[in-house]
């Protein structure tokens, strides 16, 4: 097997483009860039791709609602200014049930922030993001090879589910560099029955979101729901790390977890019982697993390069169980595993 | 073994290619590796820098708060991150053109006259190279060998000449270290 070594960026879109995509609109905005700029290379280069530079974040999505529409495996990229503006149209896609990847290399916020890795954009990703009252998956990975196999998988989830998937990464995952060996192309599962090519002899299709009559409208939305409940049954993944006797438990994702990764093996070193749940899908959130562990562990704290976003589906999934803390830099600022140890002691000891 | 260099230099000094090429090599030697390249509002002209993290296990955070090594190959680069440098740590001096060195006295001191070298060699361009053997030699993080069949692959399919000059650079820097 041949690793690589290559940014997060230009592995997520390589990944891509071996997953299938071949449509992809973008508009520039760091630290996303080099993934369009890969596209911009490579989707030419992939039978049948189309790349287009946007006029605008919302443009993007858009192109990408039309392209899936028409049976597209369909991507768009951006930051997090970027994605809030791309909402309207992940909700659009939502509601129309249509397949489609959209990746947020988050930067710190709130407003246009700076472009340093930030992870501020939690609540954002797994509240749906846009109006009304839907879900999209969200795959968080910790690695540019974690990175590339969920952009893979990212593409699957969306067919079987017809819903807008999310990888949320940040500015550290995009732009880091570290050896891949990127998965092998597997063959698209999509039913042409789902697809706008013009009805022929056959039947008119409709793809549409505006349901003006009431009953219609939540008819739709209970069957969404249901929909979503199986993503939920289904779709949960997560890694657990050094939890075997811990006393005390990190939950974080993304390239947090493997700050925390990296104080957690320190304080075990000196004799502290620490170990880390890292959720890999944001939603569904792994809440079992969080309930599971507190029969056993009195102790958890989150850590974000956030003021505390993930830190409420925490408490929700422990329902008061165990005694939960806090630690976070957000804004941008990359914590060191000796400063999070430092505060993980604090807790331990408490 | 976990061990963070940062290589930092004026744009334009190869600075990010040795960060890359380094990484490449430890890769190639089955080890850990990250590169994290600095990004962001540069200036033209300005400076550069990048960070290396190689490792026998799993890297944590690709940042370095602490690096172990630093390579500065010009001034600036010298003021902006000897505070940083952790206790123990070396310094790569690009002496020709650094007329300072370092307040710390809790470090080694590596002066390469990296800038020299290349421009007696015909080409001021592999100063970079010229100070990569001169790493190489002294850290033995990853065999010469790795190192220079890393350098071939990433050259590609640029003429063979480029290879040659790259490789008597290496070989030049390589021998400044006893």
């Amino acid at each position: 097997m041949d690793k690589t070594l290559i940014s997060g960026n230009w592995a997520c879109g390589e990944a891509a483009i071996r997953a299938g995509c071949r449509f992809y609109a973008g508009y520039p905005i760091t630290p996303q860039n080099e993934l369009t700029e890969y596209m911009a290379e490579h989707m030419r280069q992939a039978e049948g791709g189309t790349f287009i530079q946007a006029e605008s974040e919302i443009a993007a999505v858009n192109m990408v609602l039309g392209a899936s529409a028409a049976g597209a495996r369909a991507m768009t990229s951006s930051s997090s200014p970027g994605i809030s503006l791309k909402q309207e149209g992940i909700s659009a896609l939502a509601a129309d049930e249509l397949p489609a990847v959209v990746v947020n290399m988050m930067r710190g916020g709130p407003g246009l922030g700076n472009i340093l890795p930030s992870q501020g954009d939690y609540f954002q990703a797994t509240r749906g993001g846009g109006h009304g009252d839907y879900r999209t998956i969200v795959l968080a990975p910790s690695s540019v090879q974690e990175l590339a196999d969920l952009t893979m998988d990212a593409f699957d989830l969306a067919d079987a589910y017809r819903n807008p998937v999310m990888i949320l990464g940040d500015g550290m995952t995009g732009q880091m560099m570290e050896p891949v060996v990127f998965g092998k192309p597997r063959p698209r599962h999509y039913s042409e029955k789902y697809v706008l090519k013009g009805s022929g002899e056959g039947k008119s299709r409709f793809i549409r979101a505006l349901i003006l009559d009431a009953l219609r409208m939540e008819e739709h939305n209970w069957k969404l729901v249901r929909k979503y409940t199986v993503i939920a049954q289904k779709e949960v993944r997560f890694e657990t790390f050094r939890t075997g006797n811990a006393k005390l438990v990190i939950i974080a994702y993304g390239i947090a977890a493997r700050i925390a990764k990296g104080a957690i093996n320190r304080l075990r070193d000196s004799g502290y019982k620490v170990g880390l749940i890292r959720p890999i899908t944001l939603w569904p959130f792994p809440a079992q697993i969080i309930r599971d562990t507190a029969e056993r562990i009195g102790k958890f704290l989150v850590f974000e390069m956030s003021t505390g976003q993930m830190l409420e589906d925490v408490q929700l999934a422990l329902e008061g169980r165990a005694r939960v803390s806090f630690y976070g830099r957000p804004g941008g600022v990359v914590p060191t595993p000796a400063e999070l140890a430092k505060a993980i002691v604090q807790e331990y000891q408490r | 073994m976990q061990i963070k260099t940062v290589f930092a230099g004026f744009g334009g000094q190869g600075v990010l290619m040795m960060g890359y090429s380094l990484a490449h090599a430890a890769m190639n030697e089955g080890l850990h590796v990250t590169y994290l390249p600095s990004y962001g509002a540069e200036v033209r002209g300005g400076t550069a820098n990048c960070t290396v993290a190689v490792s026998d296990e799993e890297i944590a955070s690709p940042v370095a708060s602490q690096p172990d090594f630093i390579i500065a190959m010009n001034g600036p680069s010298l003021m902006a991150f000897q505070t940083r440098i952790a206790p123990g740590g070396a310094f790569f001096l690009n002496s020709s053109i650094i007329e300072g060195r370092p307040n710390r006295t809790d470090v080694s001191l590596f002066e390469i006259p990296a800038a020299g070298i290349a421009s007696d060699l015909g080409s001021p361009r592999v100063q970079n190279v010229v100070m990569m053997g001169a790493y190489v030699k002294a850290t033995r993080l990853v065999s010469a060998d790795t190192y220079l069949k890393s350098l071939k692959s990433i050259l590609g399919g640029r003429k063979k000449a480029a290879m040659e000059i790259n490789r008597k650079a290496f070989a030049a820097g390589y021998d400044t270290i006893d």
